[in-house]
């Protein structure tokens, strides 16, 4: 009998350590649904073994992990960055390199931090796995093209500015006669589980009272590929994605990308909660190379620009005054450095996205708000 | 059986055109309803042939694959350090080949098929890289990749002639076994601030180097945690009995993408941050534990399965509790479980797979990436894929063709 009570308490001080791990990771589906059947099986006794794990394990989380990453970045003289290799244009390898408009900012960083902008490693994530990296700060900066969601600001971590504002688009065979997303009804569509894209979907179609046949794949290429062959009359993503993925279509004339946009996805990077220092020096560096574009500042002519007459630029390059970004921890000449290494954003978008990148896809909303786009930084001062 | 075997083989070259008549009017014609399934498969299975052949000699675009090789072998890897894999593989083949020369059998046979498999890769239309190893730079030895894989090769055969000397003893080899994966881990971690062997992050490690590392990491660990495990479930101590059968039902009453992810967030949650282990240790620590519980069960299968009586006769012989485990009824149980052994270890191997979730870029992932590298690759997926399931293919059928031999040898099944 004894045996039989000590054999019950055992599990359940491990099943409570279990949920109460468990808890902080709201991102990730795949352990919360086989976690989320275990309570049914603990009786009275949980409050026996609840409290004595909750605290070890708790405070430990938010004070102990993030409390200063440039530290931590600076001991460890590298940057770790959550990326990916597998999205051409955003985060993919060219040979054994890590290539990008995301990971371009992860150097942009280092550079600023570390004066190496070679001085990065990438942490592939899937998309399930990006909150828990950030939550846990196993990531010093998360930069894959996430949507800055308001439940991610407050659940994952501090989201920084928005780096490539993107819109949920839909693709169409030619073939299929459809022109507008009125025709929908009735349409089978492919997409990518597990993303806001397919929460979107569904939404969508339920508020104009539309049915649809969802063909829901875990990976990306699998979605493309199965509508291309014909399986779907519709896919729905992200439109960069889509037109990147269009140009690489056997016949890409077939393929119509309709004009209308479901939803907002700003795709921005984003770092741990609990250090504003190391959160302001990312935002520093964005907006060091937005204001760069801006000002005609580009890798090419950085080093002259630091004898510019122009009391912006200098300012910006950190020649003119202290503006109180070396109070973060970061030498005078970051912000140059970090733009010699990877230019300004228009740059960087050019290099990754532009046309003559591995994907084209047009400016567009990322156009610097003086041409009519939304990318804006304050201004330096 | 040799002499048997050539008998057989000169019996049907004496009598070759009769001998076929024969067989294919007893196998294929025997009767009018075996004579009709013949004559509608044949041209079936024709007809599936050529377009299979089709397919992968013509309308098949191979570039994906062949573009990247060093890619698939070892990821991300520094390619002015990839001499380390190199010297790595060099010297485990080498040792296979000395193996194979001292003891023949089932090692012969994982010999003549490493080979012919990496001759196979060098002379396959692999766009391969250059190769230098520094220690030999004073000779200036650059070679190409193609060059490497055809010098493993010729080590695994001349490593065959050496292990038949005299002078090389079984005790020599084995020790080299105990000690050249120790040596491999360290040559392709590094140290810190070395100028020789810098050391090279985990999160570089892919494509099929971290396949095997988790595979036969995970094999070589989980193995006598099973063992300990299978022992404890059995054991007459409450605390040990409760602690494995907790341990063994609990993980076995979970996924293992579910374990996978909890070590891969769980543990990052639990220790402080300079503790945490990287990412590639947490998943081999994931698939060893998944492992070891269903070792254990299977152990545990094989240790009811010894008659109680060798254990009563060893007892008798005076041999104390531990001599009769590991002398008596341990080989007797591993012997009889050897097919659901290999079967659990080729399932491991093919599940190091899912490791893709949790942030690794194991082969499937580094496939998964070159695929989505250039929106060209995005229609090649299919060659990919086939590509990928060849490679598992081939070493889940070699693992398997191994339990064969090890159960001929051991006598498994003849009593």
């Amino acid at each position: 009998m004894s045996r039989k009570i000590f054999t019950l308490l055992a599990v359940l001080t491990l099943f409570a350590v279990v949920i109460v791990a468990c808890g902080d990771s709201n991102g990730d589906t795949e352990t919360e649904a086989a976690v989320d059947t275990e309570p049914e099986t603990e009786p009275e006794t949980e409050p026996e073994t609840e409290p004595e794990t909750e605290p070890e394990t708790e405070p430990e989380v938010v004070t102990g992990s993030h409390a200063d990453i440039l530290g931590r970045v600076l001991e460890r003289g590298t940057l770790i960055c959550g990326g990916r290799t597998d999205l051409a244009g955003f985060g993919s390898l060219d040979g054994e390199r890590n290539v990008g408009f995301d990971i371009d900012l992860c150097r942009a960083v280092a550079a600023a931090v570390l004066g190496d902008a070679d001085a990065i490693e990438i942490v592939p994530l899937t998309a399930a796995d990006r909150g828990p990296s950030l939550q846990t700060a196993e990531v010093d900066l998360l930069s894959r093209n996430v949507t800055w969601t308001a439940s991610r600001d407050v659940q994952w971590g501090n989201f920084t500015i928005v780096m490539f504002y993107d819109g949920q688009g839909f693709m169409v065979t030619k073939a299929s006669g459809i022109t507008s997303t009125d025709q929908f009804d009735g349409a089978t569509v492919c997409v990518t589980s597990g993303t806001t894209t397919e929460q979107n979907l569904a939404d969508f179609f339920r508020q104009n009272g539309m049915t649809f046949e969802a063909v829901v794949f875990e990976e990306t290429a699998a979605v493309y590929s199965a509508y291309e062959e014909g399986r779907c009359d519709i896919t729905t993503s992200d439109r960069s994605q889509l037109e990147s993925v269009r140009n690489g279509f056997a016949s890409p004339d077939d393929h119509i990308i309709l004009d209308d946009i479901i939803s907002k996805e700003p795709l921005t990077p984003a770092v741990p909660h609990g250090d504003d220092a190391w959160f302001d020096i990312v935002k520093v560096v964005m907006f060091a190379l937005i204001n760069a574009e801006e000002l005609g500042v580009t890798q090419a002519n950085v080093e002259e620009m630091l004898a510019s007459d122009n009391i912006n630029i200098r300012r910006l390059l950190g020649v003119e005054g202290d503006w109180g970004f070396t109070d973060l921890g970061l030498d005078s000449d970051a912000l140059a450095n970090a733009i010699a290494a990877v230019g300004n954003y228009g740059e960087i978008y050019d290099r990754n996205l532009g046309p003559n990148a591995v994907i084209t896809l047009p400016r567009g909303l990322n156009e610097l708000w003086s041409n009519g786009g939304l990318i804006y930084a304050p201004p330096v001062k | 059986m040799p002499s048997s075997n050539q008998l057989t083989a000169t019996d049907a070259r004496s009598s070759q055109a009769p001998g076929i008549i024969k067989w294919v009017r007893a196998n294929l014609f025997s009767n009018w309803f075996n004579s009709i399934l013949t004559i509608t498969l044949i041209p079936a299975v024709a007809y599936i042939l050529f377009i299979v052949f089709r397919w992968v000699f013509i309308s098949a675009d191979w570039s994906a694959v062949t573009s990247q090789p060093l890619l698939f072998g070892v990821g991300q890897f520094p390619r002015d350090q990839i001499w380390r894999v190199g010297i790595s593989l060099l010297s485990i083949m080498f040792l296979i080949g000395v193996s194979w020369g001292k003891w023949g059998g089932l090692l012969r046979s994982i010999g003549i098929f490493a080979t012919l498999l990496f001759f196979g890769f060098a002379i396959l239309p692999f766009q391969h890289e250059d190769l230098s190893i520094p220690i030999f730079t004073i000779a200036s030895t650059v070679m190409t990749i193609r060059f490497f894989l055809g010098l493993i090769s010729l080590f695994i055969i001349i490593g065959n002639f050496i292990g038949r000397l005299e002078a090389v003893s079984k005790r020599l080899i084995i020790i080299g076994w105990f000690v050249t994966p120790i040596i491999t881990v360290i040559l392709l971690s590094g140290f810190d601030n070395s100028e020789l062997l810098p050391s090279i992050t985990t999160t570089l490690w892919g494509g099929l180097l971290v396949t095997f590392l988790l595979a036969f990491g995970g094999i070589i660990l989980s193995f006598p945690i099973g063992v300990a495990l299978a022992l404890g479930r059995r054991s007459k101590l409450p605390v040990v009995s409760a602690f494995s059968t907790i341990f063994i039902e609990m993980v076995r009453g979970v996924p293992l993408v579910t374990i996978l992810f909890m070590f891969s967030f769980i543990i990052n949650l639990v220790l402080p941050p300079s503790a945490i282990p990287e990412r590639i240790v947490r998943a081999l620590m994931a698939m060893t534990l998944f492992s070891a519980a269903y070792t254990a069960e299977n152990i545990r299968g094989g240790l009811q399965a010894v008659p109680p009586g060798q254990m009563e006769a060893a007892k008798a012989v005076g041999m104390s509790g531990f001599q009769t485990m590991f002398f008596i009824v341990l080989p007797q149980a591993l012997r009889a479980i050897l097919p659901a052994i290999v079967g659990q270890f080729i399932s491991l191997f093919k599940d190091t797979t899912l490791v893709v979730i949790v942030g690794i870029n194991d082969f499937l992932g580094i496939g998964r990436s070159i695929i989505n590298s250039t929106p060209e690759f995005l229609q090649l997926q299919l060659e990919v894929y086939v590509f990928i399931a060849i490679i598992y293919m081939i070493f889940s059928f070699l693992m398997s063709l191994a339990s064969r031999k090890l159960e001929d040898a051991l006598g498994v099944g003849e009593r």
